[in-house]
Formats: structure tokens, C-alpha cells, sequence
């Protein structure tokens, strides 16, 4: 009998073309996405005068610096020239590109799946640390560097040493309002910001199973936030369904051959992964950070920690990260003012998230001005069609295009110094919303209640006789 | 790229841990072109105020011509720019000592011949203390894997693929290249076995 194999191994061992002595695998490539950030591997591309291997795997998508207001004439030369800098790359090598104005634009986390460009069973590399996100579908999917971007349009592999493999198994129901973002968001503050470093992550668990599509491409895409460069989890019914009619996803007899082979994506019982992690689900409650490190994470509910009562590695970045935010030790959470929300990103930004946030808005005004800007031009449209535009726009938030926005501000879209901010994005790193901005990230429901207080508040009793 | 086995230099300490990518290069800056260098962007809105002036009391600003930086766990955790490692590279570095590395940071910072060399906390919060006092020269030996910081003697850890890298400066693609052959029976085998791998656009 053959040995027992994680979903890991056989996704590497799928797409090992050969191993070096020294260990490290040369990988094949099924996706290769880029965006505007991926011109310095197209300037390395040029300066050797090498072509792009496989254009016809590789897709570009207009997402870092996309301009979420006023998208005919853009104002910010850099930003202008960084797009069309994307643009000409894409002519040059004859690549697929999702332009500002194609319907199908948007954050390329979100652009891949809907696209049915994001498979199981596939390898997919983009110049882009949340690109973990696409494991949520059991794709073998990482983050990589401007070398290795060049490395892949060159020859459509990339090198890779194995990780270990981590497998956080999270069981029973998740409370009411509670989401995949909590639970990310707790595993983090449980295993630290390097607490999964040189591992990949397989989500399981029967929490796990009755997550929807969006809920696992959430925690996915926070792998990284944890240190992991991967994180998966294995396809099945939830998965074909997303999948199915999507624009490239195969049909006929490639969809049937296709579904038998993604059967086959799972750990085998008793494979063997170097940790384990069990999480109840029943102690996850609605999460916010208070830091400026994703493991600064707290339930609403909670206090801020006394850095005096912490160990003397977390004591001194606590007490840093306190006066950095504004904030005091033994201090609530809940009831902390917010100067303003933002709702959207690659972490949370498709339509169930709107869905949720929309859920807490309706009816309700928000206390403070916020931006809400969907994960793709087609996740605009369906909220549109849905009438979940009005719903933000009536409690008076604004409804903009797709793209990264907000999250990592490039676009122009950012939080001004000493501004204190509740985002449903990923990384509330000192400035990273803008130089000075103070991040509280949380799921969008616990974003929509932010709006609707004007506070850091628990979005269950705002849930009361309300369909989340 | 070129490779290298051995570097002297000047140390100095970032006392800090989880320094992330966007602190080491603020996203506003990474639009510009490599060739205009990178190293004015590094830690930028940490080592300067809002002026734009150095902060005089930043460890980074005390020393000059620094080399090699001793900073805490988890050094440069957070996205994937390669920018991160090109503010490192402009600016002289040469290589990082740290209890911890974020995953992507690490590849990309061999991937630039910057070294990223792994102790323990212990030794870390060491050479730390010893660096508040006054900057030290430093050795480096990738052949055995040791530094030497005054007379401290710190054994580092390196992934054996890593070390043999940034010794050999190789350029991947160049490698990968000689593996052609075996790259296209890959493919060919594999777009047999599993066609719908290939994207398939509808009309």
C-alpha cells in the first residue's frame, strides 16, 4: 500500500518537473498573474530580450493603482503611467488584460476565480503575497517575488523548496456573526505573524466544509498574514459549483474528466503533516486588531492588553503599537470612535461580503463617511442588480469601481495621518493605509457596524431580526 | 548577479521585531524605476519625520556606511515587493541577521545576493545590546556559515540551496534554461494527462 499523501504533496508532485540535489524543485506553472507592480519583471524581461514563454497562461489585471473615481481621465501622472506601463507590457507579449474599462476588471484575487481561471489541481504564481487566496479552490498557489515573476514568463516554471505542511483543523458552527475572517484573524493572534512561516497551510474541518467559496478564499488569502505562503483548501461539491460555466473554466468532456480528477485532491487519512492545530469554533468571536500587526487581534469584546503584563518579546512593539494607534491600555474595544470605514480588497471584497455588509446597512445611516469599493467590476454589477449599491449609498457611504484601493492606497485612496479607520482588508501595518493612519481590520459585517456607530462596536445585536 | 563568500563591514541594529515590508519601502515610492535607486526609500517613514529630515535618534541614522543590519524576529514579513530588498541593496546592505524571516522577503533577498542569516533570539537581543553601545566591524564567511561581530563569534543558518546560491551568484532563468529539454516533456506529458489545465475560453 502506497504511503498516505497530503493534498500538498500531490499537488508538488503533479507539477515537479525535476529536483535538484540540494532539494529544491523546478515547479510548473498552470497561471501566471500579473499587475501593474510587475514592471520590474517585465523591465528584467526586456534587458535580457526574452520573450514570455506561455503568453497564453499569463493574464495581467488593472488592480494596485486603478482608479476607483473618475476613471477617464486619470489625474496622477505616476499613476497613469503605471497602467499604461501594464498595458504595453501586455501588447508587447500578446497577454490577456483586464483593462479599466473591461467589465471583467478588478482585484486579480477575486478577477482569477470568478474567471474560472482559478482551478483545482492548478499551480498558480503572482507577483503578489495574497495570492494564497486561490488555494481556497486546492490549488497550489503562492506569492512570489520580481525575480521569480521575470523567472516565470521566461520559462513558465519557478523554483521552489517544498514547505512543511500545517494542517488547522477548525470544527463545529460558527457563531452568529462570525466569519471567515474571525477565524483567520484568531488563528493569527493565537500563532503569531511568523507562526506558520516556512509551512503550507491546509484549512479543514467540518467549519471549514460549510464555509462558502468567499468565506475559504478569505482565510486563504490571510495565510500570508500568518506567515504562510500557502494556504488550501480541498475542492469538492461547494468548489465544482463556484466553478462551473465560468468563463475559462473547462466544460464537456474536459469538465467531466476534469471534476474525476479534483475528486482525487484530498489528504489521505493518516498522511502525515509536520503540525496540527485544532480550533473550536465556538470560541471564535467577532475579532478586531487594536495593533499594527495582524496578531494584534482581539475579540470585540476585550480589553486592551497592558504591555507591562506581556512578555518582554511582545511588550515593547504593544506599547509602540498603543501610542502609534491612539489608543491606552485596559481600554475597550467596543466604543473606540472611527473617523471613517472602507469596505472592499482582495481579502474581502466579493459579493457576500457586500451581502453582509448591506445586511447591517439597510434601513440604518451611517456616523461616518466611508468608501466601499467591490473586488471586481462583476461583483459591481451583481450588487447593482441586487439593489446593494442603494443600501450603501442611502446610508451614505460611497459606492466606487474595483481594485485594490483603499487597502494598500496607491491608487490615491488613502486615510490621512492620525485618521482612525475600520477596514475589512488585510494588513493594518503602521502606514499602510496611508502615512499616520491608524487600521482596525475586521470582517465587513463588523465594518458596517463601525459605520453605523461611528464606534469599533459588536455587530450581533445590530443582527437582531436581520438576515445576515 | 554576482556571487560572493565573504564580506566585511559595518553592523548596526534596527531593535525591532516584525519590521514589515511596508515599512522598509512605504507603497507611494514603488512606482519609481529601479534604475533611479531604491536605497533613499529605505525605512523611510520610520527614519525620518514628516519634513523628511533623518530622525537623529534612529538607530539606522547614527551609523554610516552600515552593511549589515541586526534586527528582530520575523524581519520583513508582509508582501512580496521586491522592492523591500531593493531599498536594502541601494542603500549598501549586504546582508540581515534575524531570529525569523518573512518567507517571500527571504527568497527575494537571495534572489538580490542580500544575505538572510538566521540566529537565535538570544543571540539577536546580543548583539543588540552590544551594538547600542558603539557600531562594530563585521565578518562574514558564507563558506561556514559564521560571523564576526567585534570578537563575537555567531554561527547563522541559511538554507544549503541559499548559501550555494549567493556563493555562485547564479541567474536562475540561466539554469532553468538548461533544463529545456525536460521542461518541454513535462508539459507535453502533462497537457496530455490533464488538457483542461489549458484555459479554454468560450466564444
Amino acid at each position: 500500500m502506497s504511503q498516505p499523501r497530503t493534498l500538498l504533496d500531490k499537488l508538488w508532485r503533479a507539477h515537479e518537473v525535476l529536483q535538484r540535489e540540494d532539494g529544491v524543485s523546478l515547479l510548473w506553472v498552470d497561471r501566471h498573474l500579473v499587475h501593474e507592480g510587475s514592471h520590474h519583471a517585465f523591465a528584467k524581461l526586456a534587458s535580457r530580450g526574452a520573450a514570455v514563454a506561455v503568453p497564453e497562461q499569463t493574464f495581467a489585471v488593472v488592480d494596485h493603482y486603478a482608479p476607483t473615481r473618475g476613471r477617464g481621465r486619470i489625474a496622477d501622472p505616476q499613476i497613469a503611467r503605471m497602467i499604461d506601463t501594464l498595458r504595453q507590457n501586455a501588447g508587447r507579449h500578446d497577454l490577456r488584460l483586464f483593462d479599466l474599462d473591461d467589465p471583467s476588471q478588478g482585484i486579480v484575487h477575486v478577477v482569477g476565480p470568478e474567471q474560472g481561471l482559478t482551478l483545482p489541481g492548478l499551480l498558480i504564481n503572482c507577483g503578489d503575497s495574497h495570492t494564497s487566496t486561490h488555494g481556497a479552490f486546492g490549488a497550489l498557489a503562492f506569492g512570489i517575488g520580481a525575480t521569480e515573476v521575470a523567472h516565470v514568463l521566461a520559462t513558465q516554471t519557478v523554483w521552489q523548496k517544498k514547505p512543511k505542511a500545517m494542517r488547522i483543523s477548525v470544527e463545529g458552527p460558527l457563531g452568529p456573526g462570525v466569519t471567515a475572517k474571525d477565524i483567520a484573524l484568531n488563528w493569527i493572534a493565537r500563532l503569531g505573524t511568523g507562526g506558520a512561516q516556512g509551512h503550507a497551510v491546509e484549512y479543514a474541518g467540518s467549519t471549514i466544509q460549510d464555509l462558502s467559496m468567499e468565506g475559504r478564499m478569505t482565510l486563504c488569502n490571510l495565510s500570508i498574514e500568518g506567515g504562510a505562503r500557502f494556504g488550501m483548501v480541498a475542492p469538492d461539491e461547494a468548489t465544482f459549483a463556484y466553478i462551473k460555466g465560468r468563463p475559462y473554466a473547462p466544460d464537456g468532456p474536459a469538465w467531466t474528466a476534469a471534476v474525476e480528477e479534483w475528486r482525487t485532491l484530498v489528504s489521505d487519512a493518516g498522511a502525515a503533516f509536520d503540525r496540527e492545530v485544532v480550533i473550536n469554533a465556538a470560541d471564535i468571536a467577532p475579532t478586531v486588531t487594536w495593533g499594527t500587526s495582524p496578531e494584534q487581534a482581539l475579540p470585540i469584546d476585550a480589553a486592551l492588553p497592558d504591555p507591562a503584563a506581556l512578555t518582554p518579546a511582545k511588550a515593547e512593539a504593544a506599547a509602540a503599537a498603543l501610542d502609534y494607534m491612539g489608543l491606552a491600555a485596559g481600554q475597550h474595544l467596543a466604543g473606540t470612535p472611527v473617523d471613517q470605514v472602507f469596505i472592499g480588497s482582495c481579502t474581502n471584497g466579493r459579493i457576500e461580503d457586500l451581502r453582509a455588509a448591506a445586511a447591517v446597512l439597510s434601513g440604518r445611516r451611517a456616523k461616518v463617511p466611508g468608501l466601499v469599493s467591490p473586488g471586481s467590476q462583476r461583483v459591481k454589477a451583481q450588487a447593482e442588480e441586487e439593489g446593494l449599491d442603494r443600501v450603501f449609498t442611502e446610508a451614505g457611504l460611497e459606492w466606487a469601481a474595483s481594485g485594490c484601493s483603499m487597502c494598500v492606497g496607491m491608487n490615491g485612496d488613502l486615510v490621512e495621518s492620525g485618521k482612525r479607520c475600520a477596514s475589512s482588508t488585510n494588513r493594518n501595518f503602521r502606514g499602510r493605509q496611508g502615512r499616520g493612519a491608524r487600521t482596525h481590520l475586521m470582517s465587513p459585517a463588523m465594518v458596517a457596524a463601525a459605520a453605523v456607530t461611528g464606534t469599533i462596536a459588536d455587530v450581533r445585536p445590530l443582527l437582531a431580526g436581520r438576515t445576515p | 548577479m554576482a556571487g560572493w563568500r565573504s564580506h566585511e563591514g559595518q553592523a548596526v541594529r534596527l531593535p525591532l521585531a516584525n519590521v514589515d515590508t511596508d515599512q522598509l519601502i512605504p507603497a507611494r515610492f514603488m512606482s519609481v524605476p529601479r534604475a533611479e535607486g531604491y536605497g533613499r526609500y529605505l525605512l523611510h517613514d520610520l527614519r525620518r519625520d514628516e519634513s523628511g529630515a533623518m530622525r537623529r535618534d534612529f538607530p539606522l541614522n547614527t551609523v554610516d556606511q552600515a552593511s549589515v543590519l541586526v534586527a528582530g524576529a520575523n524581519f520583513g514579513s508582509g508582501s512580496s515587493r521586491e522592492a523591500a530588498v531593493y531599498a536594502l541593496v541601494d542603500a549598501g546592505f549586504r546582508a540581515v541577521f534575524a531570529p525569523s524571516f518573512g518567507d517571500i522577503f527571504a527568497s527575494n533577498a537571495v534572489n538580490n545576493g542580500l544575505l538572510p542569516a538566521r540566529i537565535d533570539a538570544d543571540t539577536s537581543d546580543a548583539l543588540a545590546e552590544m551594538l547600542a553601545g558603539s557600531p562594530c566591524k563585521v565578518q562574514i564567511d558564507l563558506g561556514t556559515c559564521r560571523a564576526t561581530f567585534g570578537n563575537h563569534d555567531v554561527p547563522f543558518t541559511l538554507d544549503e540551496n541559499w548559501r550555494i546560491k549567493l556563493m555562485n551568484g547564479w541567474d536562475d532563468i540561466d539554469l532553468t534554461q538548461q533544463h529545456a529539454t525536460a521542461i518541454d516533456a513535462f508539459r507535453e506529458r502533462y497537457a496530455e494527462a490533464s488538457p483542461w489545465t489549458v484555459p479554454r475560453k468560450r466564444s
